[in-house]
Parts: structure tokens; C-alpha cells; sequence
């Protein structure tokens, strides 16, 4: 379930990235790359632990099913939590730094 | 157990070497026709912005791995910080850094060399329409 949030969440991000990419200030970029790499790192995990348990792997208990996708969606939030914090950091737009200095009339 | 531990090892290896290429690089101008067939002047993306693609896809990869880590207990706030350490599993810690953190790092690298290449082949596709 965590692997398949992620991945939703890595789509979903590089389309919003895909519609707006050549106007766009937002960053979406950033959270494209950092959604893509947990995806990938998780399929990894996910491979092995294939190996490890085989068809079992698809059939999860309800309880873990539900722990993963809560850890899935604490995985989005954080994502999200990671580049707002970088998208007011790097003020693409000088949005904070129009509220930081105002000009003298 | 700490497996994200590779992939940010070498996220900073990546980061560094963004740094050094960023600094020794020059911008590679390409004159292309727009939408409305205006000859514009372009800078072709550089290697230290193909390299950041691959910083942040390990540093955020690893961000993430490493709360799932302490979501399942295996990442501790205080020292020595890994569970498995505190439990005398350092072997296994180590096999599994070295075979599922491995290959995630491994992993990561090919897709990222994989659309450095196709990325470099669209580009000259886009050049010799152009001309």
C-alpha cells in the first residue's frame, strides 16, 4: 500500500508538474523527483520481500493493510511537508521577500 | 533496518560532484526557431542539472525511507539511533544494506542514467528538426 500510494502520489505530482512546467514557480518539480526516488526505493523493498514471503506478499491481513496505507499517506503529507518548506526557502516567486521588505511609497 | 542509509550516502557523494561539475561548466547555446518560427537563443540544460534529477531523487527517496524506518521502530531519536545495533543485529543490518540498499542505490542510478540519455537524444532530435 505504500508503494502504491507513492507511486499515485509520483504520478499525479509529475502531470500537475507536465501541465503547468513552463509558467510555473511552484517547485512541482521537487516533489516529482522526491516521490519518483521513494517509488523506486520501495519497489526494491518490495521485490525482496516478494522473494522472502512469494503470493503471500499480495494477500496482506487487513491490519497491516491498514497500517501501510496510513504509513502511505503520513509518506504524502511528509513529501508535501518537505517541499513547501524548499518552496518558501527558495521564494521563487519573492512572494516572502514582498512581505519581508515593503516598498517605501 | 537501515537500508536508505546507501542511497544517502550517496546522495551526498552526488551532491558533491554536482558542485564540482556546476563550477567547471559552461553554458552551451542553441539557436532555435519558436512557435511563431522567431530564431530565439537557448542554453542547452546543463550535466549539473541532470545531476541534481538524481540528488533529489536520493535525498528525497531517502527522507522518506528513513520516516518508514521510524515508523517501524527501526530508527531510534536518540543514540545509538539504530535498533538493529542496539540488538546485536549489526550482521544482518549490514546484508541488508549491502543487498536491498544496494540496489536501491543501483536502481536509482540506471532509470536516472536512463532519462540523462534519452533526454540527450530528444534534445538532438529537437536541434536537427530545427534546422
Amino acid at each position: 500500500m505504500t508503494l502504491l500510494i507513492t507511486a499515485l502520489a509520483a504520478v499525479i505530482s509529475t502531470a500537475i508538474w507536465y501541465k503547468n512546467a513552463q509558467k510555473s514557480q511552484m517547485m512541482e518539480g521537487v516533489l516529482c523527483w522526491m516521490y519518483w526516488g521513494a517509488t523506486l526505493m520501495w519497489l526494491i523493498d518490495a521485490i525482496f520481500e516478494y522473494v522472502e514471503l512469494g503470493a503471500e506478499y499480495f494477500t496482506p491481513a487487513p491490519i497491516d493493510m491498514l497500517n501501510d496505507a496510513y504509513l502511505g499517506v503520513s509518506v504524502v503529507v511528509l513529501g508535501l511537508i518537505i517541499w513547501i518548506v524548499i518552496l518558501l526557502i527558495k521564494d521563487p516567486k519573492g512572494v516572502i521577500k514582498a512581505a519581508l521588505f515593503k516598498k517605501k511609497k | 533496518m537501515a537500508c536508505f542509509l546507501v542511497p544517502a550516502a550517496e546522495a551526498i557523494v552526488s551532491t558533491i560532484a554536482t558542485q564540482v561539475v556546476k563550477s567547471k561548466e559552461k553554458e552551451e547555446v542553441v539557436n532555435l526557431h519558436n512557435s511563431e518560427g522567431i530564431v530565439e537563443e537557448t542554453t542547452k540544460i546543463s550535466f549539473s542539472k541532470k545531476l541534481g534529477w538524481l540528488n533529489k531523487m536520493l535525498w528525497g527517496g531517502s527522507a522518506l525511507l528513513a520516516f518508514e524506518h521510524v515508523w517501524h521502530g527501526e530508527v531510534t531519536p536518540f543514540a545509538p539511533f539504530l535498533t538493529a545495533v542496539q540488538n546485536g543485529e549489526v550482521m544482518e543490518m549490514l546484508k541488508e544494506m549491502s543487498t536491498a540498499g544496494v540496489l536501491m542505490s543501483v536502481i536509482v542510478t540506471v532509470i536516472w542514467a536512463g532519462m540523462v540519455v534519452v533526454s540527450d537524444v530528444k534534445a538532438k532530435q529537437i536541434i536537427k528538426a530545427d534546422k
